[in-house]
C-alpha cells in the first residue's frame, strides 16, 4: 500500500534526480558548475534547517553559527591537525549536534519570537568567537582549507577525474559530488519526516497540547529536530569550506543565517522540494541582479518583499496550488 | 579606578538611552500588531543620514533634524501600509523575512542616495567634553539622554492622557473588541509604525555625532534594539526602557574589563541567560495558554 | 480498591479569580463520569488540571494511587489518560489517519537510525499502525476520510477524528470536553451510542457536556460545578432531584 508520503517521496527523489543530473547539459562553464554546487550544498543544508523550521515549526536564525562551526572544524583539523576529511566531517557533525543538543535544550522551550532572539543570539556567538580566537582561525581574515580528500584520493576544483570513461574537470566532479550528496540529505530528510519521528514533530507545529495529551515528548522531539538540523549544518559547512577553499567568519554570520531562514521560507516552509527551489532562487538572484549594479540592494529588497507579500506560503506552495486549480479547471472542463 | 568606572558607566547610559529608544519602537510595533519589525534600525539610519546631508545641503540644523524625523515617519507609515498590512494574515516567520526585506530595501536606497561612505556629524552644543570626578562626559551624551528622557516622558503620557494613545493600547490588547467601539485600528496600527519610526530617527539623530553613521549602521542597532526589547520583555515599555539601558551598561563594562572583540558576545549572553531564567524577560506578561 | 482517579481539595486560581475551588470527588475503573455545570463553573479548567495542562494552586490529584503533581500531559498519558478539547486540538498539517496514528505515538518503537534508514522494523511497526488507525477511524465513524487532509474535514468528522486519536493510545481512561458541542440531532445520537461502546470496551469516560439529554442517559455518576464550586455529585437520578441543582438550572 502506497501512502500520500510514499508516493510524493518517489516522484519527487526522481524529479530532483533528473533535474540534478539533466543539468550539466545547460553548465557550460566551470564558473556555472561551481555555483550549482554551491546550490547544491546551500539546498542540502536548507532541506535540514526546513525540518526544524517548517516541520516541526520552532524558528532558528541562528543556524549558520552551526554552519560555520562546521566549517571551521574541518578547516583547522584537516589544514592544521592533518586529518582527512570524512572522519573531520564526521566528527564535527557529532560535535555540533553536542552542542546543539546543549543549548537547544533550554532555548526549545521559548516560544516565538523569544525562540527567535534565542537563536540569533547563539549564531552571533559564535560567529564572534571564530572571528576573534585567530590563533586558531585566523580570525577575520579567513583561514585556508585544503581539499577534500578519501583514503588519499582527493576531489580538488582544480584536478581533472575519469568516471566510468567520462573526464571530468574538477568543477563537474564536484558539482556530481554535491548533487548526490543533496539526494541523500533530501533521502534522509524525506525518511525522517514520513515516520512516527516526522509525525510527532509534525504534530509539534500543528498542535502542541494536542502532541503533549497523546504522550509526545515534545521538549525532547523539538530538542531532537534541532539537533538533526544542527547536524545537516555542520556536514555542509564542512562540505562547503572543502569546496571554496578557504573560509571567513562570514559563513557562520547573522548574514547567513537570515540567507538560509529567507531560503527556507521563501521557497516554502514544509516543502523539501520547496526550499530547495528557494536555494536556488536566492543564490541566483544576486547573480542576475549584479547587471543592475547599484540597484542591486534595492532590487533584491523589494523583490523579497514582494514575494512573501504576495506568496505568503513560499514559491512552490503557491504554484502547486495553482497549477492544481488548472487541472481541476481543465478537468471540470472537460466533464 | 572609580575614574574608570564612571567612564565606562557613562558610555554604557549613554549607548543604552539610545537601546531603549529602539527597543521601545519594537514595542510600540509588537504590541499594536505582534510583529518584529527587523527594519526597525533602518529609522535610525535614515534620522542620522538625512539630517547629515541636509546640513551639509546648508540646511540649518534643527529643521534637518525636523525634516529627516519626518522623512522617517513618512517611512514608517508606508512600511506598514504596503508591506505589513497586506500580509496580515501570514506566518511570524514570513513577517520576520517581509521585514528583513524591506531593511534591506530602504538600506540599498540609502546606499543609492548617500553612498557608501561613513559620515561624521557634528555635536549639538559644544565639543568640549564634561569632567567630572576624572571621567570625560561629551556634551553629546546629555542632549542623548535629555531628548530620550523627554520621548520617554512624552510617550507615558500619549498612552494615558491622549485619546489616540489609548485607543493604540485598546488594540494591542485586544483588535476584536478595539474594532466593535468604534476604534479604527488600521489607523491605529499606521500610527503605531508612525510613533515608532519617529522614536528611532530621533535617536539615530542624538546618537550619529557620538557613533558616526552610514547606510548600514541600522542593522546592528536594530539587533540591539530587538535584544533590549527582550530582555525587558516584549511588549512592556518599562522593559524596553530598563532592557536597554542594562544591555549599554554591561557592553560598555564588558568592553572596558574584558574586551571590546567580545562586548557583543557578552551583550548577546546576557539575552541567552535572562530568557533562561524568565522566558518572557524581565517584565514580560505572563501568558495562560487557553485551550 | 483505590479509586481510578481521586481529586482532594483542588483549587485553581487565575490571578485572583478561583477558577475551581475546593473540588473533591472520585472515578472508579469503568464509569461513564460526567462533569456538568453552567459556562464558566470550571469544567474546562477541572479537565486542564487533571491532564496535567494547568498546575493544581492547591490540593491534589491521584491517578491509580499514584499522585500527578509532578507528571507532565505526556507522562499522564503514558500512564493511560487522554483526552479531546472543547476547542478541538487537531494537526491541520496533517491527514486524517496521520492525526489518528499520532495517537499510537506510546506504542511505537522507532529511533532515529531506524527511521533515517527506513529499516524493515520500522515499516513493519507503521504498516500495523496505520491498520489499527483505520480500524478506529471505523470505529468512530469517519473511516471514508483515511488520507483526507485533516483541514478538508468538516467540523463533525473532525471531532469524531479527535475521539480516534485518544482512543488510538490505549486509554485507561478517556476524557470527553464537550464532545457533542456544535453537533446535530443524529450526530449526537452517534455519539451517544460510540461512548457506550468506549465504555463497553472498559475505558472509563469522563465527559464535560452540556447536552443534559446525553448526559443523563449514558452516565454513571455526575458531578455538578458553579462558580468552581462542588454544586452536587451523585448518580444522574440524585441529580435529577436534587433542589440545589434545579434552583441553579431554573436560574434561583
Amino acid at each position: 500500500m502506497l501512502n500520500r508520503f510514499m508516493q510524493m517521496r518517489l516522484r519527487d527523489l526522481i524529479i530532483l534526480a533528473v533535474i540534478l543530473f539533466a543539468l550539466p547539459l545547460f553548465l557550460n562553464n566551470p564558473f556555472h558548475y561551481d555555483l550549482a554546487t554551491q546550490m547544491a550544498i546551500i539546498a542540502a543544508t536548507v532541506v535540514g534547517l526546513n525540518l526544524l523550521v517548517g516541520f516541526a515549526g520552532q524558528i532558528s536564525l541562528g543556524h549558520a553559527g552551526f554552519f560555520g562551526l562546521g566549517a571551521y572544524f574541518t578547516g583547522i583539523m584537516t589544514s592544521n591537525y592533518g586529518w582527512s576529511s570524512v572522519p573531520a566531517l564526521v566528527v564535527g557533525a557529532i560535535l555540533v549536534g553536542i552542542v546543539a543538543w546543549i543549548v537547544g535544550r533550554p532555548i526549545l522551550r521559548l516560544k516565538g519570537h523569544y525562540l527567535s532572539m534565542a537563536t540569533l543570539a547563539v549564531g552571533f556567538i559564535i560567529a564572534i568567537i571564530l572571528n576573534n580566537e585567530r590563533a586558531l582561525t585566523g580570525g577575520p581574515d579567513g583561514m585556508p582549507v585544503p581539499a577534500f580528500t578519501v583514503f588519499g584520493w582527493e576531489l580538488s576544483p582544480f584536478g581533472s577525474y575519469n568516471l566510468l570513461g567520462m573526464e571530468l574537470n574538477g568543477s563537474e566532479a564536484w558539482y556530481l559530488f554535491a548533487a548526490v550528496v543533496l539526494l541523500v540529505a533530501v533521502w534522509l530528510a524525506q525518511n525522517l519526516i514520513d515516520s512516527p519521528i516526522g509525525r510527532a514533530l509534525r504534530s509539534v507545529h500543528g498542535s502542541e497540547v494536542a502532541a503533549r495529551v497523546v504522550g509526545v515528548d515534545t521538549a525532547r522531539y523539538k530538542s531532537l529536530v534541532f539537533v538533526v538540523s544542527a547536524i545537516y549544518a555542520s556536514a555542509m559547512g564542512s562540505l562547503y569550506a572543502h569546496f571554496q577553499g578557504f573560509i571567513t567568519p562570514a559563513v557562520a554570520g547573522f548574514d547567513f543565517s537570515i540567507l538560509f531562514i529567507t531560503m527556507v521560507v521563501l521557497g516554502g516552509m514544509g516543502s523539501t522540494m520547496g526550499v530547495i527551489l528557494g536555494a536556488v532562487v536566492l543564490k541566483l538572484l544576486p547573480q542576475v541582479l549584479a547587471d543592475f549594479q547599484e540597484l542591486e540592494t534595492v532590487m533584491f529588497g523589494a523583490i523579497l518583499m514582494l514575494t512573501m507579500i504576495f506568496m505568503p506560503k513560499g514559491l512552490l506552495p503557491t504554484i502547486q496550488t495553482a497549477v492544481g486549480k488548472r487541472m481541476k479547471k481543465k478537468a471540470g472542463g472537460q466533464a | 579606578m572609580f575614574a574608570e568606572f564612571l567612564q565606562y558607566l557613562f558610555t554604557g547610559i549613554t549607548i543604552g538611552a539610545t537601546y531603549a529608544l529602539i527597543a521601545l519602537g519594537f514595542t510600540l510595533i509588537y504590541n499594536a500588531s505582534h510583529v518584529i519589525n527587523f527594519a526597525q534600525g533602518e529609522f535610525l539610519m535614515i534620522g542620522g543620514m538625512a539630517t547629515v546631508s541636509l546640513t551639509a545641503m546648508g540646511v540649518p540644523m534643527v529643521l534637518a533634524i525636523i525634516l529627516a524625523v519626518l522623512l522617517a515617519g513618512v517611512l514608517g507609515i508606508l512600511l506598514q501600509r504596503f508591506a505589513i498590512a497586506p500580509a496580515k494574515q501570514a506566518d511570524v516567520v514570513t513577517l520576520i523575512i517581509i521585514t528583513i526585506g524591506a531593511s534591506i530595501f530602504i538600506r540599498g536606497l540609502a546606499q543609492l542616495v548617500w553612498g557608501k561612505e561613513y559620515h561624521v556629524m557634528q555635536n549639538f552644543s559644544s565639543d568640549e567634553p564634561i569632567r567630572i570626578f576624572g571621567a570625560v562626559l561629551n556634551s553629546q551624551s546629555l542632549w542623548v539622554l535629555g531628548i530620550g528622557a523627554i520621548l520617554v516622558v512624552g510617550l507615558v503620557l500619549f498612552f494615558t492622557r491622549t485619546l489616540i494613545g489609548k485607543a493604540i493600547l485598546a488594540t494591542s490588547m485586544n483588535k476584536e473588541a478595539a474594532r466593535l467601539v468604534g476604534i479604527r485600528t488600521q489607523l491605529v496600527l499606521m500610527l503605531a509604525f508612525l510613533v515608532s519610526a519617529v522614536l528611532g530617527s530621533v535617536a539615530g539623530v542624538v546618537v550619529a555625532p557620538i557613533t558616526f553613521t552610514s547606510y548600514d549602521i541600522g542593522i546592528m542597532l536594530g539587533l540591539k534594539g530587538f535584544v533590549a526589547a527582550a530582555i525587558g520583555g516584549l511588549g512592556s515599555g518599562m522593559g524596553a526602557v530598563v532592557g536597554g539601558l542594562l544591555l549599554g551598561i554591561v557592553e560598555a563594562m564588558a568592553a572596558g574589563y574584558i574586551s571590546s572583540d567580545y562586548k557583543d558576545a557578552v551583550a548577546f549572553s546576557m539575552i541567552l541567560i535572562v530568557l533562561f531564567f524568565m522566558p518572557r524577560g524581565l517584565f514580560g506578561a505572563k501568558v495562560v495558554e487557553r485551550v | 480498591m483505590s479509586a481510578l482517579i481521586e481529586v482532594k481539595g483542588l483549587d485553581k486560581a487565575f490571578g485572583g479569580v478561583h477558577a475551581v475551588e475546593g473540588v473533591s470527588f472520585s472515578v472508579e475503573a469503568g464509569q461513564v463520569y460526567s462533569v456538568i455545570g453552567p459556562n464558566g463553573a470550571g469544567k474546562t479548567t477541572l479537565f486542564n488540571l487533571i491532564t496535567g495542562l494547568y498546575t493544581p494552586t492547591k490540593g491534589e490529584i491521584r491517578l491509580k494511587g499514584e499522585s500527578t503533581a509532578k507528571l507532565e500531559p505526556n507522562e499522564l498519558a503514558e500512564r493511560g489518560m487522554c483526552r479531546t478539547f472543547q476547542q478541538m486540538q487537531i494537526c491541520m498539517n496533517m491527514s486524517a489517519i496521520e492525526n489518528v496514528m499520532l495517537g499510537r505515538h506510546l506504542q511505537l518503537r522507532s529511533n532515529l537510525f531506524t527511521t533515517l534508514f527506513r529499516l524493515p522494523s520500522l515499516l513493519r511497526d507503521e504498516k500495523s499502525c496505520r491498520e489499527r488507525a483505520a480500524e478506529l477511524m471505523e470505529f468512530v465513524g469517519c473511516g471514508e476520510y483515511l488520507d483526507t487532509e485533516a483541514s478538508a474535514m468538516s467540523y463533525g468528522a473532525l471531532k469524531r477524528l479527535e475521539i480516534a486519536r485518544a482512543l488510538a493510545a490505549d486509554p485507561k481512561v478517556i476524557l470527553l470536553d464537550e464532545p457533542a458541542a456544535g453537533l446535530n440531532a443524529v450526530e449526537t445520537a452517534a455519539l451517544e451510542k460510540l461512548i457506550r461502546k468506549i465504555a463497553d470496551q472498559g475505558t472509563t469516560v469522563m465527559l464535560v457536556e452540556h447536552d443534559m439529554k446525553l448526559v443523563m442517559g449514558i452516565s454513571d455518576r455526575l458531578l455538578v460545578l458553579n462558580y468552581g464550586r462542588v454544586l452536587a455529585e451523585g448518580t444522574p437520578e440524585e441529580i435529577r432531584n436534587n433542589p440545589d441543582v434545579i434552583a441553579a438550572y431554573l436560574g434561583g
